[in-house]
């Protein structure tokens, strides 16, 4: 098959991006299909694939455009069938004040939160509210960008003095933001591949610093990593569950990564969903993948055989 | 079970590097790179400014005189040709010295880096004004010293607390300044405190390492003495081509007592052997003649309208209550705002709005600078420079009437 491969563009996680496409690309190789990665942040996509006429979109783009359902609608426009999910689900599972909300309505356990939307605290006053906020959700809370990936913009929040300023920093990466009840337990990601969607082993993520912020992501040694996770069989059962839920809520498909935490009941807590999971030599699919003997090309053919068959 | 490590080396590497850690701020500057984004981040020269013809000409005559052995190692000190042209450039700025003083590094920032090298143990004292040149820090920090910060003001370097301290009985290894135009102020360290400054270190007997990158780009007002003027014998002069001709062919120097010198050279020729001849002797024939005097006139020219160009667009869009230095040279203006401001929060918001600048936190050791930002004048055009110092404006607006309805 003929694959361009869809790596790069024009967000912070740009790189991250450029190195998760390359590794496809290798791996598609491997499988014997004719892959090339397409930088949209280099080239004039639209013009890019019309000339070169691939069969198959892989998505690696990270972060907004390539998460947020643009590039997938323009995909629907050109009518070019790509890996992953669908444009209105997409943009509904990387807008965290959405896909709680969905979460939420789907009986998903996700933590107590609140919206404040940038505009509401310019034109509407609801600075006076932040107060409430905090009540609400309670302290130690956590602030993220509604709209951002790689934990960019969030801000952990212990005192109700620096709430002002976590929600200031993360207006700087979205037009809203999340206010989260920060759960204290184990950090776990659960990868789901495939049609149906088969789990992976569960990540465990221990970050050093205690925080898995955007510097404990990608900087060496900052975090340990166990696959499959400590966990007891019933709770490893338990992520896997919720993981399934979060999925189906959302309507995603062929590829996704749901991250949680499992709090000291046993409980796991959906902190968020991933459409486009990096699939870099030190990316947490590929690792969790590595723990049954999963090569990324296998993980790629299950998710291009997850594609083409929705084609039959 | 096992355990997955994103690098199986992390238990190996020294403790120097764990300083070194991916950021958000470097994320968002892959972003800033872009050709959309007005960036007055980077301290890029304005090379378009040299014809490419007296560079192709200095080409021909290096392969025409030296042939081969332009392709060939030299000597760990530098090609001497290329040394006793760095004569010249010293002396336009009043600086009298000896070829064999000289040493050529790989840009002046190599010349840093081997003086950490050759000065500084784990836990050595060192002086630094601040906020300072992030290579520098960057430098200094893989040898793990303890930082004493002096403060800038209008005047540069605040003497006076550096003498507090050492009254106090701190021993600082050595002093670090940029006194013309320095990066990231771009103020100029005054005729009497450059006095106060050479007299002080030399009582103690402790090194200044004088960093003059900017010291030819001076837009008006008459050159002051450099501290090596002043003091030959204690001040360790650090020199480029980058900001006059080229920062691609990266050549720099040290300028310093012999003792010095050969610790350096020794220093030197275990990192890399010996710098480029080719780029050296390309860097000796294009300082041959007066050509670079009058491209250099150019460059001044230029660089002083970006300057004129970016402090009118800041007067007219920054909001009421940031201040800016004014320099009389070089690349940069620095901008204090209001406290409450977080420049390394905003940055994202800013390169969302197509602008980018240097937050002040990484010119400082101790994470000081949340309200201050460097903006570059040096490389956008005069529209470019308008264009996104309006955007910032309007971002810094906006950022204001934020912070004003999070704290009714």
């Amino acid at each position: 098959m003929k694959i361009a491969v869809l790596s790069g563009g024009r967000t912070p996680e740009r790189d991250v991006s450029l190195r998760s496409g390359h590794r496809v690309k290798v791996a598609l190789d491997e499988l014997g299909h004719d892959a090339w990665v397409v930088d949209p942040g280099e080239c004039a996509l639209v013009e890019t694939l019309t000339e070169t006429g691939p069969d198959l979109c892989y998505l690696a783009l990270h972060g907004k455009e390539g998460e947020d359902g643009t590039v997938q609608r323009l995909l629907d426009l050109l009518g070019v069938p790509y890996t992953g999910t669908a444009a209105f689900d997409c943009e509904v599972a990387f807008d965290k004040v959405l896909a709680k909300d969905a979460l939420s309505r789907a009986a998903v356990r996700t933590p107590e939160w609140v919206t404040i939307e940038g505009w509401a605290l310019r034109d509407l006053g609801a600075g006076a509210a932040l107060g409430t906020a905090a009540e609400r959700v309670g302290l130690p809370c956590v602030v993220k960008p509604s709209r951002s990936g790689s934990a960019l913009g969030v801000g952990f929040v212990e005192r109700e003095a620096d709430l002002a300023a976590a929600v200031m920093a993360a207006l700087s990466f979205s037009g809203a933001v999340v206010i989260e009840r920060k759960i204290v337990g184990t950090e776990i990601a659960v990868g789901l591949i495939g049609s149906p969607m088969d789990p992976l082993p569960c990540v465990e993520i221990v970050p050093k610093g205690g925080v898995f912020d955007y510097a404990a992501r990608y900087t060496a040694g900052a975090t340990d990593y166990y696959a499959p996770a400590r966990l007891a069989d019933e709770i490893t059962a338990a992520c896997i569950a919720v993981a399934r839920d979060a999925a189906d809520a959302l309507g995603l498909r062929d590829v996704t990564r749901v991250d949680m935490i499992v709090d000291a009941d046993g409980l796991p807590w959906v902190l968020e969903v991933n459409v486009s999971p990096g699939m870099t030599e030190t990316s947490l699919l590929p690792m969790a993948g590595h723990a049954v003997g999963m090569s990324l090309a296998n993980m790629c053919d299950r998710i291009v055989r997850s594609e083409t068959s929705r084609r039959d | 079970m096992a355990e997955f490590s994103i690098d199986r080396f992390v238990d190996l590497y020294a403790q120097r590097t764990s300083g070194m850690s991916a950021s958000e701020v470097r994320a968002l500057f892959a972003v800033a790179s872009r050709p959309e984004v007005v960036s007055l981040a980077g301290g890029m020269p304005y090379v378009d400014a040299i014809p490419q013809e007296d560079v192709l000409d200095a080409v021909r005559q290096v392969l025409g005189t030296h042939g081969m052995a332009s392709l060939q190692y030299g000597g760990g000190q530098g090609y001497a040709g290329l040394r006793d042209r760095l004569l010249d450039l010293m002396l336009a700025e009043g600086v009298a010295a000896d070829a064999e003083d000289v040493v050529v590094t790989t840009g002046a920032q190599q010349a840093l880096d081997l003086v950490g090298k050759i000065f500084v143990n784990p836990g050595d004292l060192i002086a630094v004004e601040a906020p300072a040149y992030v290579g520098a820090l960057t430098a200094f920090s893989a040898y793990e010293p303890r930082y004493l910060q002096i403060d800038l003001d209008d005047d540069g370097m605040m003497v006076d607390q550096l003498e507090e301290a050492l009254l106090r009985g701190e021993r600082p290894k050595f002093v670090y300044t940029c006194p013309n135009f320095g990066n990231p102020a771009g103020v100029t360290l005054s005729y009497a405190r450059r006095e106060q400054l050479v007299s002080l270190c030399r009582d103690a007997s402790i090194p200044i390492i004088e960093d003059n990158p900017y010291g030819m780009l001076r837009f008006e007002g008459d050159p002051l003495p450099c501290l090596r003027t002043l003091d030959p014998e204690n001040v360790i002069y650090l020199g480029t081509v980058s900001k006059v001709f080229s920062p691609g062919v990266r050549v720099g120097w040290a300028l310093a007592e012999q003792s010095v010198v050969q610790r350096l050279v020794l220093a030197k020729e275990a990192a890399d052997l010996c710098g480029s001849s080719f780029t050296m002797m390309l860097t000796e024939r294009y300082f041959a003649g007066d050509r670079w005097r009058r491209n250099l006139a150019t460059l001044v020219d230029t660089y002083r309208t970006r300057r004129d160009t970016m402090l009118e667009a800041i007067n007219e869009h920054f909001p009421d209550g940031a201040m800016w230095t004014v320099p009389a040279g070089g690349f940069y203006v620095w901008v204090t705002l209001p406290g409450w401001f977080d420049t390394q929060a905003m940055l994202a918001a800013a390169v969302e709005r197509r602008v980018a600048y240097v937050p002040g936190t990484a010119f400082y050791p101790d994470g000081r600078g949340k309200d201050q930002m460097r903006l570059a004048f040096c490389y956008p055009t005069e529209e470019r420079i308008r264009e996104g110092i309006q955007r910032l404006g309007s971002l810094l607006e906006d950022e204001e009437q934020l912070y004003r309805s999070l704290h009714p």
